[in-house]
């Protein structure tokens, strides 16, 4: 059953190379040596980022469903983005000379403290609809937004918020975004770990019954979870949905063992994003529409279709 | 029987809620009050327009809405409406150009507006509510993710339209209750009495309507005919409210709330009146509260977002939702 | 008197009420009776004009209920549904009140608020008028919501299923109800009713409907017999006589 996987590769690298030799400035035109320079200091990166982020946010999106035990659930219908936006901020202001390192330690562990206090309110919902769930998500990431927006408000760091909610890549170079690959580095943690979140994701009585130390693997995926997120706030911006749909596509086609489908779904996470990219840059060349942006619009049509078509899937 | 005793009667927290809106109104114009009065009347007295005016649209159509829907969660700004709104103006930009549109009367853009915004939301409601037994949860969540494809859609024309434009339009994005459109004034005022005058001729039907479909036809209340109609003026009361001072998700949610919290009777005839009164404190109280006196700016439909956000979570893990 | 005539309603091609022609007289109790799915409560819902049908009319008192006024109709005919969900937070008395719509569009009279003070004390309701509908019992709900009905004062007066969800103490209660009001108000009852004991026992006449068409009418005596129960309901059962009810046993 690798065959999707075999389709999808080819398609990644086709779309890697069109995303690389997309651009305001022609490689031909340019004499050897600045070519050469543009791929390495922005194409390259840039390319490279866009697949980072789509892959880790897309096995995020996965580990949060069977974590939540909800199709619905990822990084932004959870409030773990918002939650990594306001330590991002809190960051920035408390201590301004942290690297971005250090930044995105503040964010991934705000991400935690967010997504932890999401699934404890989950726990408290006597009879929970299966749709409640990422209702309640959007909610808590806007009630934790406004938050934000008050501290960036009277701070007049609006703009800077505005980045991290919105994934634009138009302003990735290289040595701005090596943070990415920590979040690949934790996306192979979470491989190596697949059968346990399948496992999870039938619920807490069957892990406990197969003898699985169910808190501690909430805890891994929390953080493989909040890390991601982090890196990809503080580096490129949120994009909306993303980990929502692949996930949910990949799964009505191979089903849920997430040791086969997770490579598929970082696979087809890093086209996605690859493909709205291309789409953003040549829509209005030589402006371009942010992929957050494009990813917004096509996300919640995706998201509506699946709400719409869903049939007997039971929360 | 016991509760008889503690129950306050519903006129005296009607007195209550007028009174702090009046409290709140007066303190708006004179607190801090500089320069001669001519100068404060114009100037204030039109920005308190304008909030009065907002928060009369927004709780006047939330009460509705959550009667003929039949639930205390939804609101017209949480299935979309006003993300819609926002998206018409969007629209209006994109085809006419920022100058196109500078140059068209913003009154005829306003009715205009409207006009596309009451087909659209009688659509948008009848394609939401007309499913045979569709849940108020898949209800909820499709309209909050139509109303974030919206947004998302309007950020997306105006990234097209080009840069100069998109600041135009961003400013319209973020609801501030401090830059209310004063072109606009006149003709929402208009727009607000006539739709009132139709409320008070269809006064009768609301408590009815609260008892579902069922039930009101069977007291012989023409349901599709005011339910219809009672739509047409809640997407004319959502237009005023996001022509003058943009899309506000949960201010509705929480003045309708708290009004039915606080008045011990279902009757519409006191809890309209409280939910504008309290809508009229909260707004103007507010921005006295944080303008004057923390001198913020801008900041109160932050306020109102995260505690809005706060009671819909609040509701939802109650289970008003069902 | 109710006509019905050749009344069709149809799903996405699936007649639920199927040509279905049926004439109720003024006065007395009427049971509906049928398996799931019969077209009963939709039959019902025709009826008190609740739902539109696809072909054919129907009649009360000679008024085409697609065609008349809401209020006219609203003060001849009162329906209670089974699923008596309230949103609004509302006190026995406000319920009950409602009753008076029809007549009086929410600005209650003195003759008002005579019916509803007599429609609460007919149910036994003095007790919790000023209570909550949330905070009574099924049974007591259940009678705020004939209170109401009867404060309609209509002389057709339908219930859909009254009896789902209640005790047996609540559903004999509720039938003993029922069936005053035909004797004593001479107002004209239909009832859906899911027991066929409890139709016999109660009913003037009785109707039964298969697969959304009329299948048989008639008094409880044509009507609980064991080979029409057969064909209605594909139950083998036995009729038991004790006193002058009729008593179906389909248990053995």
């Amino acid at each position: 059953m690798m065959k999707p996987a075999l389709i999808a590769i080819p398609v990644i690298l086709l779309l890697a190379a069109v995303s690389v030799f997309t651009g305001v400035g022609s490689l031909a035109a340019a004499d050897d040596g600045r070519g050469w320079f543009l791929v390495v200091e922005s194409r390259l990166p840039r390319t490279l980022a866009l697949m980072l982020a789509g892959a880790g946010l897309a096995v995020s999106g996965t580990i949060m469903q069977m974590l939540a035990r909800n199709r619905f659930v990822e990084p932004s219908t959870a409030g773990t983005a918002e939650s990594a936006a306001l330590g991002m901020l809190l960051a920035v202001l408390i201590a301004p000379n942290l690297p971005v390192a250090g930044k995105m330690v503040c964010a991934a562990l705000t991400a935690l403290a967010g997504t932890a206090l999401f699934l404890q309110i989950l726990r408290r919902i006597p009879l929970r609809s299966a749709l409640m769930v990422p209702l309640i998500g959007l909610m808590l990431g806007g009630v934790v937004n406004a938050i934000t927006t008050f501290i960036a408000y009277r701070y007049d760091l609006m703009q800077s918020m505005g980045a991290w909610m919105s994934g634009d890549f138009s302003v990735v170079l290289r040595r701005r975004y090596e943070l990415l690959w920590i979040g690949l580095a934790l996306t192979l943690v979470a491989y190596a770990t697949a059968a346990r979140f399948t496992v999870i994701g039938m619920g807490e009585a069957i892990a406990r019954n197969v003898g699985l130390n169910y808190d501690r693997v909430v805890a891994l995926g929390l953080a493989i979870v909040s890390m991601v997120t982090a890196t990809i706030v503080a580096t490129v911006g949120m994009i909306p949905f993303l980990g929502l749909v692949v996930p949910n596509i990949v799964s009505l086609i191979m089903g849920d063992n997430l040791r086969r489908t997770l490579p598929v779904v970082a696979v087809s996470g890093a086209g996605l994003v690859l493909a709205c990219d291309i789409v953003g840059r040549l829509l209005i060349a030589p402006y371009e529409i942010p992929v957050g942006t494009v990813m917004g619009v096509i996300g919640s049509l995706i998201f509506l279709q699946l709400l719409l078509s869903r049939r007997s899937h039971a929360g | 029987m016991q509760a008889d005793a503690k129950r306050i009667a519903p006129s005296t927290i009607l007195l209550a809620s007028a009174v702090l809106a009046l409290v709140s109104m007066v303190a708006f114009m004179t607190i801090g009050a500089k320069g001669s009065w001519s100068f404060l009347l114009s100037f204030r007295g039109t920005k308190l327009l304008g909030m009065v005016l907002v928060a009369y649209a927004i709780a006047v159509s939330t009460v509705l809405f959550q009667t003929i829907s039949g639930n205390r969660i939804l609101t017209p700004s949480i299935i979309g409406f006003d993300a819609m709104y926002t998206l018409l103006q969007t629209i209006m930009v994109f085809f006419l150009g920022a100058a196109g549109a500078g140059s068209v009367d913003p009154r005829l853009q306003f009715l205009v507006e409207t006009a596309v915004m009451v087909g659209l939301s009688l659509l948008l409601f009848r394609a939401l509510f007309s499913g045979a037994s569709r849940s108020l949860h898949l209800l909820m969540l499709v309209g909050v993710i139509l109303g974030g494809l919206f947004r998302s859609l309007s950020s997306f024309l105006q990234r097209i339209l080009d840069p100069n434009e998109f600041v135009v339009l961003q400013d319209r994005l973020f609801a501030s209750f401090n830059s209310i459109d004063a072109n606009l004034l006149g003709i929402a005022a208009v727009a607000t009495l006539a739709v009132t005058f139709v409320l008070w001729r269809l006064s009768p039907t609301f408590d009815v309507l609260s008892l579902g479909r069922e039930a009101s036809i069977g007291l012989g209340v023409d349901h599709q005919r005011v339910v219809t109609l009672l739509l047409v003026l809640i997407a004319v009361l959502v237009s005023v409210s996001t022509a003058l001072v943009g899309p506000v998700t949960f201010f509705g949610l929480l003045v309708a709330s708290l009004a039915r919290q606080l008045t011990p009777t279902a009757s519409h005839r006191y809890v309209l009146p409280v939910a504008v009164c309290i809508a009229i404190a909260t707004l103007v109280g507010g921005q006295v509260i944080l303008e004057r006196l923390f001198s913020f700016n801008t900041t109160l439909s932050i306020v109102i977002e995260f505690f809005g956000g706060l009671v819909f979570i609040f509701l939802l893990v109650r289970g008003s939702a069902r | 008197m109710i006509e019905i005539h050749e009344v069709t309603k149809s799903y996405g091609g699936n007649a639920v009420v199927d040509r279905v022609s049926l004439t109720l007289p003024a006065g007395g109790l009427t049971s509906i009776i049928g398996p799931n799915g019969a077209g009963k409560s939709t039959l019902l819902s025709i009826v008190s004009r609740l739902m539109p049908m696809d072909t054919g009319k129907v009649l009360v008192d000679g008024l085409d209920v697609s065609r008349t006024a809401g209020d006219v109709l609203a003060r001849r005919l009162s329906i209670m549904r089974q699923d008596n969900h309230i949103t609004a937070r509302l006190s026995v008395r406000d319920l009950v009140a409602f009753g008076r719509y029809p007549y009086s569009k929410g600005r209650l009279t003195a003759a008002d608020a005579e019916h509803i003070e007599r429609s609460i004390a007919y149910l036994g309701l003095e007790p919790y008028q000023n209570r909550f509908l949330d905070e009574l019992s099924g049974g007591q709900r259940q009678r705020a919501f004939i209170a109401m009905v009867l404060c309609q004062d209509t002389d057709y007066m339908l219930f859909d299923e009254p009896l789902n969800n209640l005790d047996i103490k609540h559903a004999v209660e509720t039938m003993k109800l029922l069936r005053r009001l035909a004797d004593d108000f001479d107002k004209t009852v239909v009832v859906v009713l899911h027991d066929i004991n409890f139709a016999s026992a109660y009913s003037d006449r009785i109707v039964a409907m298969q697969a959304g068409r009329l299948a048989f009418e008639g008094s409880p005596e044509d009507m609980i017999v064991p080979s029409r129960l057969q064909a209605i309901f594909d139950v083998d059962c036995r009729v038991h006589a004790v006193g002058e009810t009729r008593l179906v046993n389909y248990f053995e």
